[in-house]
Order: structure tokens, then C-alpha cells, then sequence
């Protein structure tokens, strides 16, 4: 096939779109069943609280009641949520009942439920349960809890596992090293705050049962949840209808899901829940909420000698589906793209009275990031070098690729020195460093900060064998089934479930390439498990580097097949037959047959080769050897008002080498809103817990999300460095801007206000952090003068005694 | 319970509502006008915007009672003998939207906007649309496409 001819690589518009910009959607929410029921649940108003008496009775006689249900009610057969990445041999699983019987841990944590016949009335309702709780203490703090004598989240303790990996001599690393950076960086509690809030519909004939779910992952949901309800696996079918993103938050077993599937099967009813934001940001699970310490030892030439890390790790009440796992695929990453002889990593696992975390876009790898990226921009101020420099003195060269870093992954590619070269151009660095000195040097109110961010990420989750040398339960292939239909149009089957990122345009593309079929004559089913009986879903930009390339398996087997028809029916071999732009010809001839008249060939199947099943579909599972290792340069420019604490971003330049393009349209979308995502950590959001364990950022109005106003337009490109590990060549999009801009935007912030004597800002960035970081450090300055000065007198005194 | 007489979408309803309940609520449950999605609980995020009289209104934010006598458009009734209205095109060409949750209010809100700035600068969008949050798309492409949009409304006007 010729370029001009290429689907892959064109900014097609998207498929999806049509239903989406005219209302023609499908929410799990927006189902109505006949005889449908509304599920509310009350919820725990503490943070740790023995449950010592439940009465639902009231709640019973209310109008349009149709159940109640305590936790005891459901005490025999809910099971307990599933923790699939046991991380350790002797982590801490606490039992976790999807609805609490006798212990809450957390705000939010169900306690009971309403079951009506709609919605109002099921909400109604909730205020006549009677719940009494003998208070216990909240545990909130990570280093507390694990202090001698803390209140226990469970009573095995608040310690979940230590987690270690080491590589190199890092004492020899230390051992004298010229130059050592020690910081200590919070990464705060986020709220994923997809938009379209999560959603339960559960129906049941008696014998099989239908689930409907916002979720990322029918298909791990289909196992996880036969696994803890006891339902039949075979009986039980997930759907993921159209899902208003997820970023990972629901990438995850929930107890809302469990209890609507027990509550159908209970009533025999259809069922349907849907949260409010409030209850969501309550209840959804939360991301990041890690202390790290990282040290790095370097040559005072800003070599790197190095890198030690110490995490400690949020867990929240439970152990969720992927909850301690997260911040170990941060583990290979604090290395980023540099070089070292020595690295350590130690991350404990602590339980605290809050929501439990779990992944959110980036999972691991952007705490992982901002720790290095930071730390790196301190170790240019130590050495004296600017932080690009020290940077490309460290960094892999692109000539040394492959390269099999100090945590143990070999990166295929990368071009670093390409996509900073061509960021620095973008931004125009010379000019704002000159601007930057021209402020400081006239002491303006209004200081301007430049912040870098040279990133890398492993994405395309994962090698199976990788993650059962991590003890995760499960592996990482992905399925597709490509079938020609007897006119010649193409069904798709991915195992991959979409929820805003455009898979059936991109999947259309590249079906379209491999078979030399028309792209409007492609359709892709998804998230059903009825119809797509194989997959692992969707998360850890894995979907076209893993599902992608079982996609282009799957039409290679379509391909082989279709030629073997085609030689019969031209009466030639197999071996000279050709195919390009959907024809097969017999070599050095003009006799052809489309791929189409193929497929009806096939269907009809009245003059097949011998022995030859009348079938033009195939299945493909592709387990991936590695990781792919997107990569690329941010740099921030900001301008903060050191009056008033306020930060602007004045200009934002990100560019990206995510490998081969499938569709650069998509690409640049997805570049965008993690970039917004990674702006939004530095700058709004945080899950705030008050002394008593209650979240006060129940709500968007106190839970800050950015708005189009609050946000910079940003200037993206990209390199292309072909991944060489697949056979498309990509890499992956969907978390390099989350995972990149956050200390891109930091490290202009400090930047700004190096000259100050700050030397960290904690995030979020908001104005008065930075105000107050501001007069904390013109105190300490002060205190610093004084103490000079009145050390002065008093050597002068004792001159003058002496 | 009072009875409530509107048109959405080009159609009369004439409706007997609690006093209580949402407009959202009742364009989602009593009428499946499932287009316009909830996304929040606080009248943030903007994700059930509909024109009420030609102004867009959270639809979170208003009774149903409240829109007795009214004229409700929402995100279904946009299009025209099955052509988009220019907005609905220029989301799709300037890939304004990846999950599409928030789609339908950004569509109407944008709408609005252009009637009190025609040829609004960027930074009047960004502005104007304060009030509907997107989770994906980091706004770039939704402001390409309220100005796309505002150039195609205008040439359709003039």
C-alpha cells in the first residue's frame, strides 16, 4: 500500500462523534427497564466508627419502599471487594465488605440501602434509617499511623507491606558523593472526577444476570465479580455503554456494582443506581496521596551518581483492585531517562480512615516523574548548571539505544535530544531566560519562572510475565476478532473498551490499511462481554499498543486466509498472489479479485480450496514482550505575582514522541487534556480530610477542576521515534501530558522564586501556598540577618572586652 | 401536584410534576430526552446546559414548575431535517470532545455565547464558558471550535 493511500496516520474525524454531538447516546443511566427499581445508599457520616445498631424498619414503610437493607442483610453472601496485585507475600488484605456490618473506616463507607420505585422516593427514604456508632479513632496521617502507639485502621495494624527494590551499590553511590539532593515531595489526594458520574443497572432473568456499568473494565469486572458474588461467570454478562471517561477511576470493582447484582438477584427486579457527584467524590476511588523522600547523589559536574527513594503510600481504608500495585509501577521510573550506577526503592504501603486509592491517569509513574524531574531542577541550582544542562549530561544519548536503564527496563528508542531540541525552538527558551533575567534584576513584583519536564513513561500494560514477576492476578495480552462480512464490510471485536478515546475511528484506520478496505466500511463492537467474549480493557495507555497490534494480527490471519481463496478462484499459488489496496493479483498479471468479492466468495462457499473453512473472520491474542516508552520535553513558562501568590501560565510547550501516529487528531486530544490534568495537579486540586476524617471537597464548587478560563492554550508537537518492540510502531498517548506537565509546572513556580530563597512550593500551587511559602521564607531570611547581626555585636563586644 | 405545560424539542408536553422535581429530572426520566446528561450536584459543571427560551439555563438548576409556558431546546432538537446546526459540526471537526459527557452543554452554552458575542476573541470563550467543565479535552479544541462555529453561524446569518 502506497502513503498516499494510508488510513494510519491521517487526522481522520471521528466515528464516534456523530451520537455524542446530537444526544443519541447511551449512559448507563439513561436506561429504563420495565419494572425498574432505584437504588439509594446511606452512607457513613465517620471516619471509623463501630457499628452498634442498625434499623431500617421506619425506612420500610415509606412510600414507594419497596426494600431496606442493613449490611447484615447481606453479611452471608456479599464477599469481599477484590484486591487482584497482592504485592508482597505478607501484605495486609483486610477483609473489605462491599456494605460495612460492623466497622466503617471511612466517610462515605455504605452502610444501608434504599430500594424504591424511583428515585426521589428511594432518597426520601435514607432519612428514616436509624444507624448508632461508637466513635474510634480516625487515623489521617501516613507517618503517625505507622508511629508506636497510633490508633489501628485494622487491628493487624496500619502497616499494608514494604515494598523493596534495589540495583547497583547505592552506598557506594553516597559514599562520599560530592554533591547530594534530599528532599522530601507530597504528592496530594486527587479525585479522578470523570464526568459522567458512575452508574449501575442490574437485571436478572433468574438465571443469567446483566450488568451495566460506567466502567473501564467488563471484562476483568465479568471475573472479579463472578469471583466475589458467586455467580456463575458463564451466566453473568457485562456491558460498558458508552462511558463518560475514566482516567481510572473506574478501573475497578465496586461495591455499588456488587450490591446492585445481590439486590436483583434478592428482588428479582431490575435495579438502577447513579450517584451524585457528592457521593462520588466521596466514594469513587482517589489517586496519588504519596510522601516521597528522594535523594540523589551526583558529581559536581551534575553527573549522577544515585537515586534513592523512600514512599510512603496512601492505602486509604482498603485494598482496592489495583490499590498497592500503583505505586510500584512508579518503582521503574524515579530513574527517568537518566543514567546510574546505584538505585533504591523502598515504598511502605500505610492504611489511613480515607477513601482508598487506587489508579488515576498516569498511575505511579507521574509521582514517579514530578519526584525526579524536581529533583533534578535542584540539582542544577546545586551545581550551577541550567537544568537543560544537567539534564542532557545524564540523559540516554539516542545513539545508546537500546538501553537497559538501572531499575531493569530496556527502553527500545528515543530520541531525547530531537524532541528537546525542537521544544526549545518551540518556546523560545534564550529569550524568556534573557526576560527572566531583566525581572530579577529589576526586582519585579512579577517574577517569570521557566520549568522543564524531560519525561519518559512505560506504557502498554503489559507483558504478562512482567506482571506475574510483580504478583499481579492477572496478565496483560489483548484480543481482536476481524471478521469480513459476505459484502465485503468488516466487523471489529476489541477487547479493549473505549470511554472517550476514539478506538473505533483508530481501529477503522488500521483495519482499513490491513485489509485495503474503505474506512466508513469498518464497525467496531466493544464492551459487551456477550459479544466481545476477550479482553483486558482499557487503562495504562495500552490499548493500541497492545490491542492495536492484536488488531493487526487478527487481519494479517483474514489476509492469509482471503489469499488462499483467491489463488483457488484464480487458479494460481498461493506464493504469487499478491495483495495491495484490497486486491489480490496473480503476479505479473492482471488478473485480480477484491478482498470483497472474496468474502462473498467465501460466504457463499460453493468453490473453495480443498479442506478450506468457509470462513473469512480470525481471532488474535497479543501479549506484548515489553513496555513502549513514549517520551518528550515540556517546558512551562509562568508568571507569578509574588504580592499576591498568584501563578499564570504563559506559555506551555509540550513535545511528545509517542512513536508511529495512528491519528494525529486524536493524539494532540489526548496530549491536551493531560496536559490539563498535569496543570490541574499543580495548580487546583487536592482531596482535602478535615482532624476528623471528613472530606471537605465533597463538591466541584469545592473541589477545584479547571475551567477553560483557568487554562493556557498550549503548543503541542511531536518527533517520531517508532517504537521497535510492535509492528505499528506506536507507544502509547493517553497519560505522557498527565505525567509530564505537573513538574514541568512546579519547577517554573520555584523557578520564579529561586531568588527569594524558596526552594519548594507543596502542591497545589494555589495563591496563598505560594504567598504564604513567600513570607515563611522572608521570616526565615530576616531571622537569618538578625542572628548575623547580633552575632557581629557580639564579637565586636568581645574585641572590645578583650 | 401542579401541571405543567411545555414545548421541548418542537413538541408540547403537558405534564403533571411534584413540585420538587428537576427540570433535568424531567426531561430525562418523564420525557427520555436522555441527551442531556448530569454531571454534577451543585450546578458546576454545566453538563445538563438547554436552552430554556433561548438562553441556556442548568437544567440542574431549575424546577420543572419553573418551566411552565417555556421552550425547551436541548442537544436532540438542535439539528434540523437531520443537518447539524453549525456548532454541532465544528465540535465534531475540531475534535472538541473525547468522552462527549459534557458535549451537549458545551454545544448549547457555546450557542448561547454567540448571541451576545458574535466574533468572540479567545479569551471571551474561554471566559463564556466558565460554567461547563470537560474532563478530556483540556479546552484547546473546544475553543477552535466556538470560534469555527461563531465563523460558519455568522456566514449563515449574514
Amino acid at each position: 500500500m502506497t502513503d498516499t493511500m494510508s488510513e494510519v496516520g491521517r487526522a481522520r474525524r471521528r466515528k464516534e462523534d456523530a451520537r455524542l454531538v446530537t444526544g443519541r447516546t447511551q449512559w448507563t443511566d439513561n436506561i429504563q427497564l420495565p419494572g425498574m427499581l432505584h437504588v439509594a445508599f446511606l452512607r457513613s457520616p465517620m471516619a471509623h466508627a463501630r457499628i452498634t445498631r442498625v434499623d431500617v424498619s421506619a425506612a420500610r414503610g415509606r412510600p414507594g419502599v419497596v426494600a431496606v437493607f442493613g449490611g447484615a442483610d447481606f453479611a452471608a453472601e456479599q464477599g469481599s471487594l477484590p484486591c487482584a496485585w497482592p504485592v508482597t507475600e505478607d501484605v495486609v488484605i483486610p477483609d473489605h465488605p462491599p456494605m460495612a456490618v460492623s466497622e466503617v473506616r471511612y466517610v462515605g463507607e455504605a452502610v444501608a440501602c434504599v430500594v424504591a420505585t424511583d428515585r426521589y422516593k428511594a432518597a426520601d427514604a435514607l432519612d428514616a434509617i436509624e444507624i448508632d456508632y461508637e466513635p474510634l479513632e480516625p487515623v489521617l496521617d501516613m507517618t503517625e499511623a505507622l508511629a508506636e502507639g497510633s490508633p489501628t485502621v485494622h487491628e493487624s495494624g496500619n502497616k499494608a507491606f514494604t515494598w523493596k527494590f534495589a540495583q547497583g551499590d547505592i552506598g557506594e553511590a553516597f559514599r562520599d558523593a560530592p554533591v547530594v539532593i534530599d528532599r522530601t515531595f507530597v504528592q496530594q489526594r486527587l479525585i479522578p472526577s470523570a464526568m459522567e458520574p458512575r452508574a449501575v443497572v442490574a437485571q436478572t432473568d433468574g438465571d443469567r444476570f446483566t450488568l451495566h456499568s460506567a466502567t473501564q473494565i467488563p471484562h476483568i469486572l465479568r471475573v472479579m465479580l463472578a469471583l466475589t458474588t458467586g455467580i456463575p461467570e458463564h451466566r453473568l454478562r457485562v456491558i460498558a455503554p458508552d462511558v463518560g471517561g475514566g482516567f481510572g477511576s473506574k478501573l475497578q470493582v465496586t461495591a455499588e456494582e456488587v450490591l446492585c447484582l445481590l439486590i436483583t438477584r434478592r428482588l428479582g427486579r431490575p435495579v438502577k443506581w447513579t450517584e451524585s457527584r457528592s457521593e462520588g467524590n466521596l466514594t469513587v476511588h482517589h489517586g496519588r496521596d504519596q510522601l516521597q523522600r528522594i535523594s540523589v547523589a551526583a558529581e559536581r559536574d551534575g553527573r549522577i551518581r544515585g537515586v534513592k527513594v523512600d514512599l510512603l503510600a496512601d492505602m486509604g481504608a482498603y485494598l482496592m483492585l489495583v490499590t498497592p500495585g500503583v505505586p510500584l509501577l512508579g518503582a521503574f521510573m524515579y530513574n527517568g531517562i537518566y543514567k546510574m550506577d546505584a538505585y533504591d526503592f523502598t515504598c511502605t504501603g500505610v492504611f489511613t480512615t480515607k477513601m482508598p486509592t487506587d489508579a488515576y491517569r498516569g498511575a505511579g509513574r507521574p509521582e514517579a516523574t514530578y519526584a525526579i524531574e524536581r529533583a533534578m531542577d535542584e540539582l542544577a541550582v546545586e551545581v550551577g548548571l541550567d537544568p537543560m544542562e544537567v539534564r542532557r549530561r545524564n540523559w540516554i544519548k539516542h545513539s545508546e539505544f537500546p538501553y537497559t536503564t538501572i531499575a531493569g527496563l530496556t527502553y527500545d528508542s528515543g530520541n531525547y535530544e530531537a524532541a528537546t531540541d525542537r521544544a526549545l525552538a518551540l518556546f523560545g527558551y534564550d529569550k524568556l531566560r534573557a526576560e527572566q533575567a531583566d525581572r530579577r534584576d529589576r526586582r519585579d513584583p512579577v517574577q517569570l519562572g521557566i520549568g522543564i519536564s524531560t519525561y519518559t513513561e512505560m506504557c502498554g500494560l503489559a507483558p504478562s510475565r512482567v506482571l506475574g514477576s510483580l504478583s499481579y492476578g492477572a496478565g496483560g495480552w489483548e484480543h481482536a476478532e476481524v471478521r469480513m462480512l459476505p459484502t465485503g464490510t468488516v466487523e471489529v471485536v476489541t477487547g479493549t473498551s473505549p470511554h472517550g478515546q476514539g478506538h473505533v475511528t483508530a481501529w477503522s484506520q488500521i483495519v482499513a490499511d490491513a485489509l485495503g478496505v474503505p474506512f466508513e466500511d469498518v464497525s467496531v463492537i466493544h464492551g459487551d462481554t456477550a459479544s466481545s467474549h476477550k479482553g483486558m480493557d482499557t487503562y495504562g495507555s495500552r490499548s493500541l499498543a497492545v490491542g492495536g497490534i492484536a488488531l493487526v494480527q487478527a487481519c494479517e490471519k483474514v489476509r492469509e486466509k482471503a489469499r488462499q481463496v483467491a489463488a483457488h478462484l484464480m487458479e494460481a499459488s498461493a506464493d504469487d498472489v499478491e495483495f495491495s489496496d484490497g486486491r489480490f493479483r496473480v503476479r505479473g498479471t492482471t488478473t485480480e479479485r477484491t478482498i470483497q468479492e472474496i468474502a462473498l466468495a467465501t460466504f457463499a462457499a460453493h468453490d473453495l480450496p480443498e479442506g478450506f473453512e468457509p470462513r473469512l473472520d480470525a481471532q488474535a491474542t497479543f501479549d506484548p514482550d515489553n513496555f513502549s516508552f513514549p517520551h518528550g520535553t515540556h517546558l512551562c513558562a509562568v508568571e507569578v505575582d509574588t504580592e499576591t501568590g498568584a501563578t499564570t501560565i504563559r506559555s506551555y510547550v509540550a513535545v511528545d514522541d509517542v512513536g508511529k501516529v495512528v491519528n494525529p487528531l486524536i493524539v494532540e486530544g489526548q496530549v491536551h487534556g493531560g496536559i490539563a490534568q498535569g496543570i490541574a495537579q499543580a495548580l487546583f486540586e487536592e482531596a482535602v480530610y478535615d482532624a476528623e476524617g471528613n472530606l471537605l471537597t465533597t463538591t466541584m464548587a469545592d473541589y477545584l477542576l479547571p475551567s477553560a478560563a483557568d487554562l493556557p492554550d498550549f503548543v503541542t508537537d511531536r518527533t517520531e521515534t517508532p517504537a521497535t518492540t510492535n509492528p505499528l510502531g506506536v507507544k502509547g498517548a493517553g497519560e505522557a501530558g498527565t505525567i509530564a506537565a505537573t513538574p514541568a509546572v512546579v519547577n517554573a513556580i520555584v523557578d520564579a522564586l529561586r531568588p527569594y530563597g524558596v526552594r519548594d512550593v507543596r502542591m497545589p500551587c494555589t495563591p496563598e501556598r505560594v504567598w504564604r511559602t513567600l513570607q515563611n521564607r522572608a521570616l526565615q531570611n530576616r531571622a537569618l540577618q538578625n542572628r548575623a547581626l547580633q552575632n557581629r555585636a557580639l564579637r565586636n563586644e568581645e574585641g572590645a572586652s578583650a | 401536584m401542579p401541571r405543567i405545560t411545555v414545548k421541548v424539542d418542537g413538541i408540547s408536553y403537558e405534564e403533571d410534576v411534584e413540585p420538587r422535581m428537576l427540570l433535568v429530572h424531567f426531561l430525562r426520566d418523564r420525557l427520555g430526552k436522555t441527551g442531556t446528561p448530569i454531571g454534577c450536584d451543585t450546578s458546576n459543571c454545566g453538563s445538563c446546559t438547554v436552552l430554556m427560551d433561548g438562553k441556556s439555563v442548568k437544567s440542574c438548576s431549575v424546577l420543572a414548575v419553573q418551566a411552565d409556558e417555556s421552550e425547551i431546546v436541548t442537544i436532540e432538537g438542535l439539528s434540523s431535517d437531520g443537518n447539524w446546526h453549525p456548532m454541532q459540526r465544528a465540535f465534531h471537526e475540531e475534535h472538541a470532545l473525547q468522552c462527549g459527557y459534557c458535549t451537549p452543554g458545551m454545544i448549547l452554552a457555546a450557542i448561547d455565547l454567540l448571541k451576545d458575542d458574535p466574533d468572540p476573541s479567545d479569551d471571551a470563550i474561554r471566559q463564556g464558558l466558565e460554567g461547563n467543565l470537560c474532563r478530556c479535552t483540556g479546552y484547546c479544541n473546544i475553543v477552535r471550535a466556538v470560534r469555527r462555529g461563531a465563523g460558519e453561524m455568522g456566514v449563515t446569518t449574514r
